[in-house]
This record gives structure tokens, sequence and C-alpha cells, in this order.
């Protein structure tokens, strides 16, 4: 059936008049089924290898290459720091995109590329030939502006927890086992970075534990930014309201180096600030696979897109995804925004592998809910539209907006968000 | 640019597989079911949300009632409503604001194309 339908799309090819070029080369290049490699299995690379799937009716191959065993959700994370959720809450397997979608999942990591040859090498000796590459590499940390973080086991004692997994479960061991009278001191990069609310987030959810089990212990922010990131009227609120005692916010202090030994963050201007749990998020730039092929092209940090269809604007063939790319203005780095730019994607590799240019106005949307305490909520949204003009994305005006206040029923919201957002990454 | 954009996918496929996924040029739903997807992490793949079908194996939680099955026009008087600021929302109302009239329509005649949730 497949196979008839295949000859008779060659067939409509030819006579679609695309360009006459097309039916005479597509015949010799023909018998394959067409065959993507998405490298990454986070909220961008998953959602688009399920959604090639599903769109594509099974029609396109999609192998998906993930070194770890399982996916764990950075969203909600803040919450097992905060101690109303486990790691094991946020743990999902990806047992369903291979026995129910179909996909080859490759537990192996991607050592290079070679975008001439169309071919991904892993660690573990295999090469995977593609048509198209979707690359959804998430973010590394840059360590040279913060030079005490390169002593040795430095990194063991100054927890990220920046990405969810055994430092988000150290960081939460640290902070039972502080003394009452403590202080939890974090450092926050200069924006662009992962989850623009997530740091404000994380203080009202240590703030919050230290609420209710260590009273006079503190949580010092210190704000690589002049002010809140995201939510900053509603998250100054809630401090003052809640966590009045407890949170102190320091902005424009730019994190310039760490010392690993006495728990200290130096500023640029040679502030100094000592904490018993220290919580240094470095500044980001798209992952090294991304770097080393040459896709990060904004910066040297992240990769420029073409947003109709995620292609890289450096190498054919090659999509980035998810927090690597060079973001529209007013698209944060999320979860939310990966698992729509997936979307996009897969929508326009079905569309090139059909003969079509991508649709030419693709349509995100953007909600970050946060858990200012173990059950309110609150979040920030905004839709985006493909502007054909100035070839990117732009918040569409009028729309997109924040919570009133925190409440319990935006907490409501906030976990159905997550179910569901989980079933269409992973089920 | 769309010409060079036609050239530039003409000339891509020149060098690789060309599949049979023509067919779903003809689908009715496509542009409304590509619209839909930015809905999904809320409401679920094709508007059938997690946890009504005990799929996520999370179920008692609560979820949003399924919008595959429901019927255009209530999908649409939905929207509109939202969009309005007639009906109280979270964050519904600046959502749907980021729509237009034709987007929504198209949203909902995919919807209600969609097969009901089977109630576990």
């Amino acid at each position: 059936m497949r196979r008839r339908e295949f000859i008779k799309t060659i067939g409509a090819a030819g006579v679609t008049g695309t360009a006459a070029m097309l039916a005479t080369v597509s015949v010799s290049a023909a018998p394959s089924r067409p065959k993507v490699v998405v490298v990454g299995a986070g909220y961008g690379g998953a959602t688009a290898a399920r959604y090639l799937r599903l769109w594509s009716n099974g029609g396109i191959d999609v192998i998906l290459v993930e070194p770890n065993a399982s996916f764990i959700s950075c969203p909600l994370s803040n919450l097992v720091l905060g101690g109303s959720k486990q790691l094991d809450d946020l743990t999902l397997g990806y047992d369903a995109l291979v026995r129910r979608h179909g996909i080859e999942l490759v537990r192996d990591r991607a050592e290079r590329i070679d975008a001439a040859k169309r071919i991904v090498r892993l660690a573990g000796g295999r090469q995977l030939a593609y048509d198209r590459l979707v690359l959804s590499p998430g973010v590394d940390f840059l360590l040279d502006g913060l030079p005490g973080l390169n002593a040795p086991d430095a990194q063991d004692t100054v927890l990220h927890a920046w990405k969810a997994g055994t430092q988000t479960v150290a960081l939460r061991r640290r902070l039972e086992a502080m003394e009452d009278g403590g202080s939890f001191v974090m450092s926050i990069p200069p924006a662009p970075y992962r989850c623009p609310p997530g740091p404000y987030e994380r203080a009202c959810q240590v703030a919050h534990y230290f609420s209710r089990a260590k009273p006079k212990s503190k949580v010092i922010v210190l704000d690589g930014n002049e002010d809140v990131v995201s939510k900053g009227a509603l998250f100054k609120r809630i401090w003052a309201e809640r966590y009045k005692d407890i949170i102190d916010y320091r902005p424009s202090f730019r994190a310039a180096d760490v010392e690993a030994k006495t728990h200290t963050v130096i500023s640029e201007l040679g502030d100094e600030v000592q904490g018993a749990v220290l919580n240094v998020i470095p500044p980001q730039s798209a992952a090294a696979i991304a770097v080393q092929t040459g896709l990060a092209n904004s910066n040297r940090r992240w990769c420029a897109v073409d947003f109709l269809s995620f292609e890289s604007t450096q190498e054919k063939n090659i999509h980035v995804l998810g927090d690597a790319i060079q973001t529209a203005p007013l698209m944060p780095k999320s979860a939310h925004m990966a698992n729509q730019h997936a979307k996009i994607c897969a929508a326009a590799i079905i569309d090139i592998f059909a003969g079509r240019a991508p649709e030419q106005k693709p349509m995100l949307t953007n909600t970050c809910y946060s858990y200012v305490s173990d059950k309110d909520v609150i979040h920030v949204t905004s839709v985006h539209a493909y502007d054909a003009e100035k070839k990117t994305l732009i918040a569409v005006p009028g729309a997109g907006g924040v919570s009133a206040a925190a409440s319990g029923l935006e907490g409501f919201y906030a976990g159905v968000w997550a179910r569901n957002i989980w079933a269409d990454t992973l089920l | 640019m769309p010409s060079l954009r036609m050239l530039a996918v003409s000339i891509w496929l020149a060098g690789a597989a060309a599949p049979a996924l023509t067919a779903m040029a003809a689908e009715p739903d496509l542009a409304g079911r590509r619209l839909y997807a930015n809905c999904a992490a809320c409401h679920g793949t094709d508007g059938r949300p997690a946890g009504n079908a005990g799929s996520s194996g999370r179920s008692g939680e609560g979820s949003l009632p399924p919008l595959a099955g429901q019927s255009r026009q209530q999908l649409i008087a939905s929207m509109q409503a939202f969009k309005a600021g007639e009906r109280p929302a979270t964050i519904m109302h600046q959502i749907a604001k980021g729509y237009t009239d034709e987007q929504i329509a198209l949203i909902a005649g995919f919807l209600a194309n969609q097969k009901k949730q089977e109630a576990q």
C-alpha cells in the first residue's frame, strides 16, 4: 500500500510542475524512505520525533539519539528543591516512542556531525546517515567567566542544578543538611539563559521550604541582570507578601568568580557573598555538538534558524530546536517553546519531503507556569506569528500576559500542563 | 521570496528521497491540525488530554474537558468569548487574542472532526 502511494507520489511530483528538474532527478534518487535523525530527546527532540511519525503517518523513518536512559523534566524540578516533588515524579520513559510510534531509539551520544556527507557519528562508533538532521541539544555552561569553577572538584562543590537530575537531588540534600540560620546563595547569569523565570521560582521554592523547616535561614539572590527577568512585578510582590524576611534580592550582581572552598561568589566589582549552600547558574550557550558543527553563528553562542522550518542558517539539512537557538524577540528559552519549535519543524520537514515549500504562516504559543509555593502558581504567556517581511516570529500585539495573582487554580492548571506536555512529547 | 524558496526545495529534492507524503496536502484539516498543535501542551495531542483516558498513568489528578469531537460552533463560541473577555479565564483570554477569527475557525473545524476520547 505504501509502496503504491509512493509510486503515485513520484508520478504526481512529475506533473505538479514545481520544476521540470524535479521530475527528471527524483526518479533516479527514488528508492529509499526519507530518514530523519534526531539528536537529543528532551522537550524539543522527542516532540519532533513523535510528530514526524504522527504527521507523516509513519512515512518517515526516525532515529532518535539520546544518551540518557530516561527523560527528566526541568520544568517542575524546582519543586524537588522545595520538597513537594521527588525526581521520580518528573521522570518518564522513552518506551512509548518506540513501541507506539515506531521510532528507533539509540542510546548513545552524538559525537560529530559531518554536514557535507550528512552523517552523525556516535560515541559508540555507529554512523547514522540522514536526509535531514534535527538537532535539539540543549545548552552547555560557559565556565570561562567563572575561573574558580575550573578548580579541581569545584563543580562538585558548587552545583548549578540547571539540568534536572543528580544535581537537583544533591542540592536538595544540601538544603536539608543545612543548619537553620544558614543562607542559600544563588547566582543568576545575564539573560539569555534557559528558563527565564526559573531562578525566581527557585528562590520561592527554597524560601517556602525554609519558611516551614528552617525559619531563621535566608535566600540570597544575586542577579546578573538589572531586574527580575520574567514576571518581575509578580515575583517581587510575592516575595514581599510571603517571604519578606527570607528572600534578599540583589540585582546587578554579575558573578565574575567563585571560590568553591569557602562557598563564595565574587562580583565583577569585587563584592563577595558567602553562603552555607551555594548555587551558581553559569552563563550558557548552545550545547557543544552544535558549536563544534559551526551552527552557533549568533555571537558564537546560539544557532540562528529560519523560523519557517527551524533549518540552520549555517548548514543545509540541519534543523536546530529548543534552548540552543537564537530566539526571536520576546521568545523565551523554555520547554514549551521547544515543544512548539518541534512541531513547526516537523511540519516543514514533511512539506519539504513532499516537494512543497514549508507552510508560510507558522504560529506558536508559550506558557510558563511558576510555583511560588507548593500549591500556588503564576504564569506568563505569549503568542507568536511569523512575519513574512521581517522574516521572524513576532509576539502578536494585544495577546499574552501574566497572572493577576498567584492562585491554587493556576496550580491545578500547571499540573494539567505538565501531564499534557509530557504526553505530547513522549507518549 | 517564495520562488527562490521553491527552487531551493526543488534543488534539495534533486539529491534525496522523494517520499509518499504529497497525499497529506489533500488533508482538509491540515492547517487546523497544525495550528491546534500550539494548544496540545495543555489540551492534549489532537484534543485528547492526558489523564482522562488513563494513558499517562497519573489519573485522578484531573484534567481539562476533551476538545476532540466537540461541535465546531461550540468551540468557536468559546474561543470568541475568551477573546472578547466575556468568559472568565486565568489564561485563555490572553491566548485567544493572539488568533484571528479565521485561525480559530480552522482549529475548531479540525477538533470537531476528531474522534471523541473514549472514557476509561
